[in-house]
């Protein structure tokens, strides 16, 4: 692949990115306490004592999120700590009410891991695997509003105290098609591993965005980090704004400060935030209400058994084993969804027209779906359906156009393509008597067309292949329609 | 016969067999209380919750089915929070506080029938040894010397206030905290006994935090059978509470012996330092007697970190404390000071620096400082290695002895402004209670005489992790033979 | 190692305590002498110790994933200095 370059005036610079990706840890209930994790309540209508860190109160963990963690890091091929701890990161802020975050900064419970990503879906050559540093477990802050009173900034702690999987990057992306495709894929496996539904909309999924340049193959630049960017888009934006930025600096002769910047999706830019930094010094040190992860076999087995076949792996089977293209393999595994819809699709059709299938799904179906706005669990036909619908073409019932008449009907009425057929008599037909009397009736209309074919212009066959399948509504067998046609004009 | 003069198991005992009724008893208390407000040992007065619960044990006891604790009526530190009851541990900074929430030590008393007379003054959040950092000023000791002076004396802390109404006879029994000699050494200096279990034995939910790894909630009483007794109830495996032992709670009281006979009790020689007065080796030597002629055997043991216990503790209390205490900011409940257009920063600062006192604010500055940046593995770190040498040495000596006996405190009660200048000197109150809280061993005292003022002298066993029943029947065997039946003049 | 008022500062600072330049003048002291006095912990010998997670053997228990609690917004607020619309209520933080 073609390196990423920033052309400054003074030459290249290559970006260098690491992200520290914050994903909401899929559970019903929080990290240290009992109370829901539902997204959109009432404010402080999901809080226990503990999460409003009441005199006196303690932290229990939930043993879903510590599993979940841990099968999040078996799906990244990462090194699985069995023995993990708490830590409590000190600081003051209105929407973290213990006054410290527990996190785990000296043993997280999953270290070194890896994600491969393709840059280009048709392009296995495009693939290049991403580094991770570590996964650990931590508390969610709660939630602060601002624009609600002049003088006042209002505190829901609903938030407060659900679990999320801190998930660190090394730094080694080098442009934000890279890092697009880092964060797409990532959220993938969680969707799959079902550790995190990856709804960046909802803020399940957040990135704080390391960035720094330097001249290509020289020693690492100063790095900035944009926290919180909630969506693929503006991940991708704040990496090439911050880099343009930095480059632009480096050369008019500034320097770089490590510094926390905020993205601004409004402006497009990201903006330091300094001005409220003061020297933070978190003064880590072990939760001392928390005794250590300790994880047991019996525990670990149950994890990896629970995990699903990950995206790489299905998609390779789809090349191998069912014959598709790299683009359809792909395309079908990126999303879990997308995938369960295809298998069970399968499943009643027959893996033996795995390549048919894959291709009407990745053209005819996602093609209607584009067109009316629809994502693949609101599609209007269900596998089922479509698996019936690919039967009849097989069977010779339908002929291609056929088939996209009835698929039409399904889209609007959610009807099955046999009733379909049946009612509107839709049935490809091989009946040679109605296909001659077709014919004649046709040769009849255009005698001197007639006279030109069997005066050689044979280009016009096809003008008289379409009148006669005007003439049979479309629903006569392209094949014997050609071998009577031959016939007559012969 | 004085209903207050009783102790746990007489007023219980009493209470069954209907020498006197529930009500009576709590009546009692409640005079006694009002009458001793010049103590200062009550930050809260609850008579209609003694008498309910006094009602109910008699009601109980009509039905014939009373509970353990049914007709006693106890006082709680105001460490642990009581449902819909203010609860300051002491400091300005949750002035007004009412939980909505019972600890499980409280509910604990509550469910075994015992009643609520108040709640006690102790030092802020539990740290101090005299009780003058109380926000809501110190507690008297019932005491005082012998010298016709009325020097008004400390009652010791941080559980202060529990020691002075037991001592005062204001309550048969109160609950204590013990972080690092807060239950024993005030029991010491008023001439009762207070044992803190082993770390992990009772709950520490809802007990407002000081040092997570070190806060054991435990009993005071008039004597080492009310103490059983208590702890027995407050005891027990709590879910709720994550360093909470998941352990059925022995029938202490039942299987409460003097008998001593073979036992094996460790003299520590490290225990004898330089400035203690000479009246603390006599008492030490008293105990050490009468433990020989209850027929124990006496081993002199060596604990060889002892010394740096005490700067240990000074280092890992005030970084847990640090953290525990960042949640009084002003947000959710207590104090809020916000300066004028002042931000969000102003208002924490301004409200901490109103709420906390001088010492609350030392022991944050302190724990700060030793977290910070470039000082964690200098500090806070290295000081979790020596107490993991310290817990070594008396996991080692355990093969020497089944008991150490030591004094409770270094010194009798002493008077109140005497040491308040000095922190340091304060600090050393505790010198010989801090080792078994790092240890997380269970330790009580007992008192064991008077020393030339008049004042009570308390002695210390620290037994073997989870033995409480080894150190109250040690205790017992002391109780016994020492004849300590000195208590305090009314002069409130 | 000494403890100078710029230090006090800084530390009074991570700790959200306003302290007074009085207060800085009498703290410098208090906190230097108890600092140098536990300074004696540095000639104990720590070679190979490692810190003990829990003086009293104990492991850790994990909660199962049910919804238990919440749902006691007045219990949450009912000590709010300053509680409006069911949110607690904090001096406006400008970001
Ligand atoms: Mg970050
Ligand atoms: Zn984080």
């Amino acid at each position: 692949m073609t390196d990423y370059r920033i052309h400054g005036a003074t030459g290249e610079w290559e970006v260098v990115i690491g992200l520290e990706v914050h994903a909401q840890v899929t559970s019903n209930a929080k990290l240290f306490s009992g109370a829901s994790t539902e997204f959109g309540a009432e404010p402080n209508s999901q809080v226990s004592l503990v999460d409003a860190a009441m005199p006196g109160m303690l932290p229990v963990p939930n043993a879903e999120c510590i599993r979940q963690a841990v099968r999040t890091g078996m799906a990244l091929e990462a090194r699985i700590n069995p023995w993990s701890r708490f830590d409590r990161k000190n600081y003051f802020y209105a929407d973290l009410p213990q006054g410290y975050q527990i996190s785990q900064l000296y043993h997280p419970i999953v270290g070194e891991g890896e994600i491969e990503i393709w840059l280009d879906d048709k392009d296995e050559g495009s693939a290049k695997r991403i580094g991770v540093e570590r996964i650990h477990i931590e508390q969610d802050a709660g939630k602060l509003m601002h624009d609600q009173h002049p003088s006042f900034s209002y505190v829901d702690l609903n938030r407060s105290g659900v679990a999320l999987m801190e998930i660190v990057s090394k730094p080694d992306m080098r442009s934000p098609e890279e890092a697009g495709a880092y964060v797409r894929k990532l959220r993938a496996i969680l969707r799959y591993v079902g550790s995190c539904d990856g709804n960046m909309e909802q803020g399940s999924m957040r990135a704080d965005v390391n960035v720094s340049v330097r001249r290509p193959g020289g020693g690492l630049g100063t790095r900035t980090e944009t926290k919180n960017v909630n969506s693929v888009r503006f991940i991708m934006a704040a990496i090439e704004h911050e880099a343009n930025r930095q480059v632009d600096l480096l050369e008019a002769g500034g320097a770089i400060v490590q510094e926390t910047r905020l993205w601004d999706p409004d402006k497009c830019e990201t903006r330091s935030l300094r001005s409220k930094e003061e020297a933070h010094d978190y003064r880590y040190f072990p939760d001392p209400d928390l005794l250590p992860v300790e994880l047991t076999d019996d525990f670990l087995l149950e994890c990896r058994a629970s995990l699903p076949e990950l995206p790489d792996a299905k998609r390779r089977r789809y090349e191998a084993a069912l014959g598709l293209s790299a683009y359809a393999a792909s395309v079908l595994t990126a999303d879990v969804i997308t995938a369960r819809w295809f298998e069970s699709l399968l499943e009643q059709l027959g893996e033996e027209h795995a390549q048919r299938a894959g291709n009407w799904v990745t053209s005819d179906l996602f093609g209607a779906l584009n067109r009316l706005g629809k994502t693949i669990e609101e599609s209007p036909v269900s596998p089922a359906q479509a698996a019936e619908l690919l039967r009849l073409t097989a069977e010779g019932t339908l002929s291609g156009t056929l088939a996209k008449q009835v698929f039409e009907i399904m889209l609007e009425t959610g009807e099955d393509p046999a009733a379909i057929v049946e009612a509107r008599g839709l049935k490809q037909t091989s009946d040679t008597g109605a296909i001659d009397a077709a014919i004649a009736d046709v040769l009849a209309a255009n005698p001197d067309k007639a006279a030109e074919y069997r005066g050689g212009k044979d280009k016009l066959f096809g003008f008289f292949v379409g009148q006669v399948m005007k003439a049979m509504q479309g629903k006569a067998n392209p094949g014997v329609v050609n071998e009577l046609l031959k016939k007559a004009l012969s | 016969m004085n209903l207050t003069d009783l102790g746990i198991a007489a007023i219980r005992d009493g209470v069954r067999d209907g020498a006197f009724s529930a009500r009576e008893v709590a009546g009692a208390f409640n005079a006694a209380i009002e009458t001793g407000r010049a103590l200062n040992a009550f930050t809260v007065e609850t008579p209609e919750h003694a008498l309910a619960a006094a009602d109910a044990a008699d009601a109980a006891r009509a039905s014939g089915d009373l509970k353990p604790l049914s007709g006693v009526p106890l006082g709680i530190k105001d460490l642990f929070a009581t449902r819909g009851v203010a609860t300051t541990a002491g400091s300005r900074i949750l002035e007004g506080f009412e939980p909505r929430y019972e600890s499980t030590v409280s509910a604990n008393l509550f469910a075994a029938g015992a009643g609520m007379l108040g709640k006690l003054n102790m030092d802020e959040f539990a740290m101090g040894s005299s009780n003058e950092t109380s926000a809501w000023g110190p507690v008297l000791s019932p005491w005082r010397r012998s010298d016709g002076g009325n020097a008004p004396l400390t009652p010791g802390g941080s559980s202060g206030g529990s020691a002075a109404a037991v001592a005062a006879r204001l309550a048969p029994g109160v609950t204590g905290t013990d972080t690092g000699g807060s239950i024993r050494q005030p029991a010491a200096f008023v001439g009762i006994t207070g044992i803190k279990p082993t770390y992990g034995r009772c709950s520490r939910w809802g007990v407002v935090a000081f040092a997570s790894s070190l806060d054991q909630a435990g009993p005071m009483a008039r004597d080492v059978r009310g103490c059983a007794i208590l702890l027995e109830a407050m005891a027990g495996f709590d879910p709720k509470d994550s360093t909470s032992l998941d352990l059925p709670v022995p029938n202490w009281e039942a299987a409460l012996s003097g008998d001593v006979r073979g036992k094996r009790i460790g003299i520590p020689k490290e225990y004898r330092i330089d400035g203690v007065p000479e009246e603390i080796d006599r008492v030490w030597e008293k105990g050490i007697a009468l433990m020989r002629d209850a027929g124990a055997e006496i081993v002199e043991v060596s604990l060889p970190h002892t010394k740096y216990a005490l700067p240990t503790y000074y280092i890992i209390a005030p970084a847990e404390a640090s953290s525990n205490l960042a949640r009084y900011d002003g947000v959710r409940y207590g104090l809020r000071v916000s300066p004028d257009n002042g931000n969000l920063t102003d208002m924490y600062e301004a409200t901490r620096a109103a709420g906390f006192g001088a010492e609350v604010k030392r022991r944050i500055m302190i724990g700060t400082y030793v977290l910070s940046a470039g000082y964690y593995d200098a500090y806070f770190n290295r000081a979790q290695k020596v107490r993991a040498l310290i817990a070594r040495d008396f996991e080692r000596v355990w093969g020497e002895c089944d008991l150490i006996l030591t004094p409770t405190a270094p010194s009798a009660a002493f008077a109140l402004g005497e040491k308040s200048a000095d922190p340091i000197a304060m600090y050393l109150n505790d010198v010989f209670a801090v080792p078994a809280s790092l240890a997380g061993l269970p330790a009580i005292s007992v008192p064991a005489g008077l020393n030339d003022e008049g004042l009570p002298l308390g002695l210390q066993l620290v037994g073997r992790a989870l033995d409480e029943q080894g150190v109250l029947n040690a205790a017992l065997a002391l109780e016994e033979r020492a004849g300590f039946t000195a208590r305090p003049e009314a002069w409130w | 190692m000494s403890v100078d008022a710029a230090t006090v500062r800084h530390i009074a600072k991570l700790a959200r305590i306003a302290v007074s330049d009085a207060e800085v003048e009498a703290l410098a002291p208090e906190l230097n002498n108890i600092l140098g006095w536990v300074e004696q912990l540095q000639e104990v010998d720590i070679e190979g110790v490692e810190p003990i997670p829990a003086v009293i053997p104990n492991s850790l228990r994990l909660r199962d994933d049910e919804v238990t609690d919440g749902g006691k917004r007045e219990d949450v607020l009912a000590n709010a200095p300053a509680a409006e619309h069911g949110f607690f209520a904090v001096p406006k933080v400008i970001e």
